[in-house]
């Protein structure tokens, strides 16, 4: 063959990543020696430690491979790279067990306050961990894989770039080890979901740009003349969750040696940049990023076609262009002007209109499959995540009128919602893209088991139903109790007396918690033995993943 | 005749127009809403009293920050009748304009902070810091009593002046020269540097929070800055009126 005859060279992107780690490397190393605090002595040995690996593997992969680059085509039939796919598969699977745990062990803290045993565990140190750890360490990787999939299926062409996608993805689940630990030794802005300091957000920032390169790079050799419509919800979230992060975190660091820094906005600016930020994290990063597994997962799994072409392309701008507008209702009545709240409301309310074309569109999608719901648990979990996002995007904009906000705001029922989404909408929907995505590109027939499957999905209901129940009971509980009046115009109750009336719901709230997590744990078992034993499809040509590393 | 779907393939088609439609349906929001904040001058109430953090209190509000007391103690009063009632006058914007970050916060586990200077005295605040429950026995709040056995670190507080005057708060050369020294100063009540201190921050709270001598521990500076929060406004003479802008 030709290709065996071609002299082997370093590729630019090989040789200016080596240099480009080598200088991390040396700037990590003098980091340690001059770190003002122990966190960042730790944090730069991490990072040390990272960039002499990344060297090394470069080297060592560019020494084993053939001279030639993978070919784009074999046999005329894309050559799709799903080593970075199947990478951040497994790593949404652990981090997804890692922020549940997390998630249940603070969810007891606040029943048990004795289980707060040491600084490091205690629950304003863990909590951070647990929203990091579940919304961009799991939510974060199953939209990274799926992206990457996606956009190669649709676009019937290889992943662009060689090292860039792995720089992506193994970039970002260092970003978390650094945030994440970084939570537990006290390293953090207390910017609610921005919590990384300056350094995790200057890293997050170049595997951010890396990542609209490749996927946009890939959209522009695309073979197919339209960009699919999940494609649109992925670049919307990539752009956006860009603009929302430099806009939030600039920041000026105490020493170029030191953890610590001081946020370049203040009071009331900062309040209205942080839920502008907070607000589109959840639009963009947990909606439009999840709408797009949707939108390719759905019709894929029901083998239907999307239900209107024309709401998507509604759905999509009116979606876009909304969400941006309602983050001051996390501020109503608050130091913020008054016409800043009205607006935030106002769209808000009418936040309401797109988020349920987009249930319909991906509800009505199962028109003449629906039977599918009885046989197949993976496409029911996929309906019913579309079913929990309808009920989360009515009680959002209903939380979000004003007199409703003076009653929910600072209460459990804030909790409670966000959790109906997180947990109804993006982990089911995730769980189901999972479920599809691993066979797929562990090139598997089918998955282990559809019975654990189904046990998942009614365990992790369960536990759903159990903890927004809990939540909306002792929120409105809360609310009423703050406002309680005796008959001669005093305050009824202390502030410690709602503190107490808690307690209750707090250990069904965990109770629901260890269930969805009892849940994780079962999918984890199935997805790992789907890969060791699961039997090979046919369907596929098994070339396809030769290139993959 | 193109109908509105067919125009609507230029952004099915092309990434980068795409791209160019995305960035400007999603800056109009942004733009609208926080750009205002800077320029109207009714978003900033004219105040008198509200100053600085001292550099002790500054180094409390880290600590604060550090162990993210926000996720269950909102410092923000709204205009709210059992709030006004519960924790005093509503929090005003010029009240957290030098707080980088804002800590206003988004849950109440615990009661609001916003006014809870002065309103305990600071052996309560000690021991309930140490344990929570050996002072109210339903608190679910998690126990600092580490914080009382770590001295702050007085050598830095310089440059965390300098980088606040960069984002905007207003020290002095004064202030940020004297820094180490005024933060030794506020637990040592009586002494010159503490008059010092005093003329720098007027109606600082110049006192030994911990009850301990020696160099200020974090205990020290964060009980200093709990007992500073929402007492720079005097609510006698402030005049609502004044701000109708």
């Amino acid at each position: 063959m030709n290709q065996a005859l071609t002299s082997k060279r370093i590729t630019i992107g090989e040789g200016g990543m080596i240099a480009l780690f080598t200088v991390m490397a040396a700037l990590c190393v003098l980091g340690v020696i001059k770190a003002q605090d122990s966190a960042f002595a730790f944090h730069a040995a991490i990072g040390a430690a990272i960039s002499a690996w990344a060297v090394f593997a470069i080297i060592t992969r560019f020494s084993s491979r053939p001279a030639a680059r993978p070919p784009q085509e074999i046999n005329g039939v894309p050559n799709y790279n799903f080593g970075p796919v199947k990478f951040c598969s497994f790593m949404a699977m652990f981090w997804g067990i890692a922020g549940f745990s997390v998630g249940l062990y603070i969810a007891l803290e606040l029943a048990f306050p004795g289980l707060n045993v040491a600084q490091w565990v205690n629950f304003g140190r863990l909590r951070p961990l647990h929203t990091s750890a579940v919304v961009f360490a799991f939510g974060g990787n199953v939209l990274l894989a799926t992206s990457f999939y996606v956009v190669q299926k649709t676009s019937r062409v290889r992943l662009a770039g060689d090292l860039a996608p792995w720089f992506v993805v193994i970039g970002y689940n260092v970003f978390i080890l650094i945030a994440g630990t970084g939570y537990l030794l006290g390293v953090t802005q207390s910017k609610e979901y921005a919590e990384p300091e300056w350094y995790a957000d200057a890293l997050l920032t170049v595997v951010w740009v890396t990542y609209l390169l490749v996927f946009l790079m890939t959209l522009v050799k695309r073979k197919e003349p339209h960009i699919f419509v999940a494609n649109w919800f992925y670049l919307a979230f990539i752009i956006t969750i860009a603009v929302l992060h430099l806009g939030n975190n600039p920041a000026v660091p105490v020493s170029w040696f030191g953890s610590k820094s001081y946020i370049a906005w203040g009071g009331v600016q900062d309040a209205m940049f942080q839920w502008w930020y907070g607000h589109n994290a959840v639009g963009f990063f947990l909606t439009a990023g999840f709408l797009a597994i949707m939108y390719y997962f759905i019709p894929k799994r029901a083998e239907r076609p999307i239900y209107s072409y024309r709401l998507s392309i509604i759905h999509f701008w009116a979606l876009i262009f909304l969400y941006i507008w309602a983050g001051p209702h996390h501020l109503h009545y608050t130091a913020l002007p008054d016409w800043t709240q009205t607006l935030g409301m106002t769209f808000s309310i009418m936040l309401w209109m797109p988020s349920w074309g987009g249930m319909i569109n991906g509800l009505m999608t199962l028109s003449g499959a629906w039977d599918k719901l009885r046989t197949d648990p993976v496409l029911r979990m996929l309906v019913v995540s579309v079913a929990f996002y309808g009920m989360s995007t009515f009680e959002g904009p209903m939380m979000a009128i004003k007199v409703v906000n003076s009653l929910s705001h600072y209460t459990d029922w804030t909790v409670g919602h966000v959790h109906s989404g997180a947990l109804g909408w993006v982990g089911f929907v995730s769980f189901g893209a999972l479920y599809c995505l691993v066979p797929w590109v562990w090139n598997r027939k089918q998955l282990y088991s559809l019975k654990l499957v189904n046990w998942h999905f009614w365990i992790a209901t369960l536990g759903i139903v159990l903890y927004i129940s809990a939540m909306w009971v002792s929120g409105i509980l809360q609310g009423l109790m703050w406002r309680a009046y005796t008959s001669l115009g005093f305050l009824e109750y202390s502030f410690i007396e709602s503190v107490e009336a808690m307690h209750p719901f707090y250990i069904i709230r965990a109770a629901g918690g260890g269930l969805f997590l009892c849940g994780a744990l079962i999918m984890a078992y199935n997805l790992w033995m789907t890969v060791r034993t699961g039997e090979s499809s046919e369907t596929q040509p098994s070339v396809a993943l030769q290139a993959a590393e | 005749m193109t109908t509105f779907w067919d125009r609507h393939k230029i952004f099915e088609k092309n990434s980068i127009v795409l791209i160019v439609g995305i960035l400007a349906v999603v800056a109009i929001g942004g733009l609208v809403e926080i750009t205002p904040l800077f320029y109207l001058k009714s978003t900033i109430e004219k105040v008198d009293g509200i100053r600085p953090y001292t550099p002790l209190e500054l180094a409390g509000r880290n600590i604060y920050v550090r162990e993210g007391c926000y996720l269950c103690h909102s410092q923000m009063i709204r205009p709210l009748r059992d709030e006004v009632e519960r924790f005093g006058h509503f929090s005003l914007a010029a009240e957290s304009m030098y707080d980088h970050p804002f800590q206003w916060g988004s849950k109440r586990t615990g009661p609001d902070l916003a006014r809870v200077g002065g309103k305990y005295s600071d052996d309560w605040h000690v021991a309930h810091l140490k344990n929570p429950r050996s002072i109210v026995p339903q608190s679910v709040m998690p126990g600092y009593a580490f914080l009382a056995s770590t001295e702050v670190d007085t050598t830095q507080i310089a440059d965390h002046l300098r980088t606040n005057r960069i984002v905007g708060v207003p020290y002095s050369d004064d202030e940020i020269t004297n820094a180490s020294a005024d933060m030794k100063a506020q637990v040592n009540p009586d002494t010159p540097e503490a008059a010092e201190l005093l003329k720098r921050y007027p109606k600082a709270v110049v006192r030994n929070f911990d009850g301990k001598d020696g160099a200020p521990t974090e205990l020290d500076a964060l009980v200093a800055y709990l007992q500073m929060l929402g007492t720079l406004v005097d609510f006698k003479l402030y005049n609502e009126k004044a701000n109708l802008r």
